[in-house]
């Protein structure tokens, strides 16, 4: 038995309690007859914060699908608070990747972040000294309470991932559900978002499931990681899960994992030719210049 | 002072049957158009409403032909073209275009047929000009009642759905897992569109129907950045420039070259433009957000 799969053991064995906010068991998907995701497995306990990692194609997406039930698993279950997940499952908020809107919209910070508390309803919002109060509230608490009769779409991408989190918190969620929040963001929005949401978790007893396919930005924050690779995950501590052994049995193939000034770096080859680095992980950080974060 | 309003308002403009009709039909249809259009664009379906406008042609030259009131031409291939969309694949933002273009393909071509026949069978252009380029003031008074009907419908559905619209035209992931059945929204919506621009397609013309759709609500949103504000601009604006654009078509009835009038369409629509282009205008458009922005960046 590999040690990525003792890692996964061992959450599950812990993921048997009740108080798992989020419970991933077994999970497969097949799409077109390939399969995407198997046997995926891990849990997330309240307040914890965990980052779903892997490159493109590594089923990342697929599995934050069948998480929000937009996908049904061909194996396995989704347990969220304990229950099987419906189809609308309020406890969870959700972050997309990106927004449609046109930096022309008439649409203010404060209206996205009003939908976010009753968005799904007919009719038009009526405007009260309390929804007003509590959008402010929640505006501030992201850090957006400056641009909050800003346009959506004229944000930057950083000020557009505060304003959909606070969108997303408004409801009250019990997990929080990120897709790769930190791509196309600049190097300081990044740590920004990072520490709003690390201190979110931690101060609110929120957990946060975050995908990215650079792990890098999330160390000083990670309490686990779920690592996707070749639609196989392990999951576990960074300590636990990234390392040579366990990754080079996930991409079916020999990686090496090295440590740089408190950083990671997962290279594929030998060490008999020149190392290519794998997916964008390696690439992007091999050039990335920034402090220590510690 | 009354004189100069004498001048501008001709007397008997509001005694004028023809003028009352065209006033109360033209207001409410601008009305709707207005409304339903600034979600057109906040949705990105300018294609859309357009094609669906222009595809209105096919329906009213065709009840031109058999002679049914056209009215019933245009809502019916409305409806029917909004659901060939959908089925089509006008979900999917790259179906979108190709789903809207081949709709609108199919249609004037029949409309070609249509409008071909009917100027051939009855040797006149009339039908051709009313279906394509308007027909306010020969509106039948016994239609206003129908047009009233069909605009409470279209604006009872934007209104009705106007949180979950919003929400699915920031992102129609959040909306999915928020529980809005983004598929059937989009589709009512659509439906609403395929109205509102047929009962414009009666007053200014299926060809000119989408300037009352997509301008006004072009021109509000330089004035607001307050969507609910915005809808209530688009809605008005499309009022102002019709009602402004038939007093104007009145009181062309003297003016050269013809001494029979300029056509009421024109006037709708030029208005339409000109206020557009007076929103962009630095010290009426873009109120408060840009500033707000400079002061930040500032500070």
């Amino acid at each position: 038995m590999t040690t990525g799969q003792q890692a996964a053991t061992t959450d599950r064995q812990l993921a048997g309690s009740s108080a798992d906010i989020l419970a991933v068991d077994g999970v497969s998907v097949r799409l077109a007859g390939r399969e995407v995701l198997r046997d995926v497995r891990f849990a997330i306990r309240p307040g914890e914060f965990v980052g779903l990692i892997g490159s493109n194609g590594a089923g990342k997406t697929t599995l934050l699908r069948v998480i929000l039930g937009l996908q049904q698993p061909s194996a396995g279950t989704v347990r969220i608070d304990g229950s099987d997940r419906g189809r609308h499952a309020p406890a969870i908020g959700y972050v997309p990747q990106k927004i449609l809107l046109d930096p022309d919209m008439p649409l203010r910070a404060r209206d996205l972040v009003g939908l976010g508390l009753d968005g799904h309803r007919l009719g038009i919002p009526l405007p009260s000294r309390g929804r007003r109060q509590l959008i402010d509230e929640m505006l501030r608490a992201v850090g957006a309470g400056l641009f909050g009769d800003e346009r959506v779409g004229n944000l930057s991408g950083g000020e557009q991932q505060r304003v959909l989190i606070a969108h997303a918190l408004i409801s009250r969620p019990r997990l929080l559900l990120l897709d790769e929040p930190l791509a196309n963001l600049d190097i300081r929005s990044e740590q920004e978002i990072v520490g709003l949401l690390a201190r979110i978790a931690r101060e609110q007893r929120i957990s946060v499931l975050l995908s990215a396919h650079e792990m890098n930005p999330l160390l000083p924050v990670m309490d686990r990681v779920v690592y996707l690779a070749a639609g196989r995950a392990a999951s576990g501590t960074t300590d636990e899960v990234v390392r040579t052994e366990v990754l080079s049995k996930l991409y079916g193939q020999h990686v090496d994992v090295i440590h740089v000034h408190g950083r990671i770096l997962v290279v594929a080859g030998r060490g008999d030719g020149p190392a290519e680095p794998v997916g964008e992980d390696g690439a992007h950080c091999a050039v990335q210049a920034v402090p220590d974060w510690q | 002072m009354t004189h100069l309003l004498r001048m501008i308002v001709e007397p008997g403009f509001f005694g004028n049957g023809p003028v009352r009709v065209a006033l109360i039909a033209g207001g409410v249809v601008a009305l709707v158009s207005g409304v339903v259009g600034m979600f057109t664009v906040l949705r990105g379906q300018s294609f859309a409403g357009h094609a669906l406008a222009d595809v209105g042609a096919t329906g009213g030259s065709g009840a031109f032909l058999v002679g049914v009131n056209p009215l019933w031409g245009f809502v019916g291939i409305g409806v029917v073209a909004a659901g060939v969309m959908e089925m089509i694949g006008i979900r999917r933002p790259r179906g979108r275009d190709v789903a809207t273009g081949i709709v609108l393909g199919a249609g004037l071509g029949l409309a070609a047929l249509f409008l071909y026949w009917g100027t051939t069978f009855t040797n006149t252009t009339g039908a051709t000009i009313s279906v394509l380029f308007g027909s306010m003031f020969v509106i039948s008074a016994s239609t206003v009642p129908v047009i009233v009907a069909f605009s409470l419908l279209a604006l009872a559905v934007v209104v009705l759905l106007y949180r979950p619209l919003l929400l699915s035209s920031v992102s129609t992931y959040i909306a999915t897992v928020r529980g809005v059945p983004v598929r059937i929204t989009g589709v009512l919506y659509l439906l609403a569109m395929a109205v509102a621009v047929s009962l414009a397609a009666l007053t200014i013309g299926a060809i000119l129907s989408t300037a009352l759709l997509v301008g006004p609500a072009a021109t509000a949103m330089r004035l607001t950045s307050k969507t609910g504000l915005a809808v209530l601009w688009s809605g008005l604006i499309g009022v102002a420039a019709t009602w402004l654009g038939i007093l104007l078509a009145y009181d062309s009835f003297y003016w050269p070259p013809a001494q029979h009038g300029w056509p009421v369409s024109f006037f709708v629509v030029t208005l339409v433009f000109v206020f557009y282009l007076l929103a962009q205008l630095p010290m009426i458009g873009r109120a408060g957000g840009g500033r707000a922005r400079q002061a930040r960046a500032g500070g």
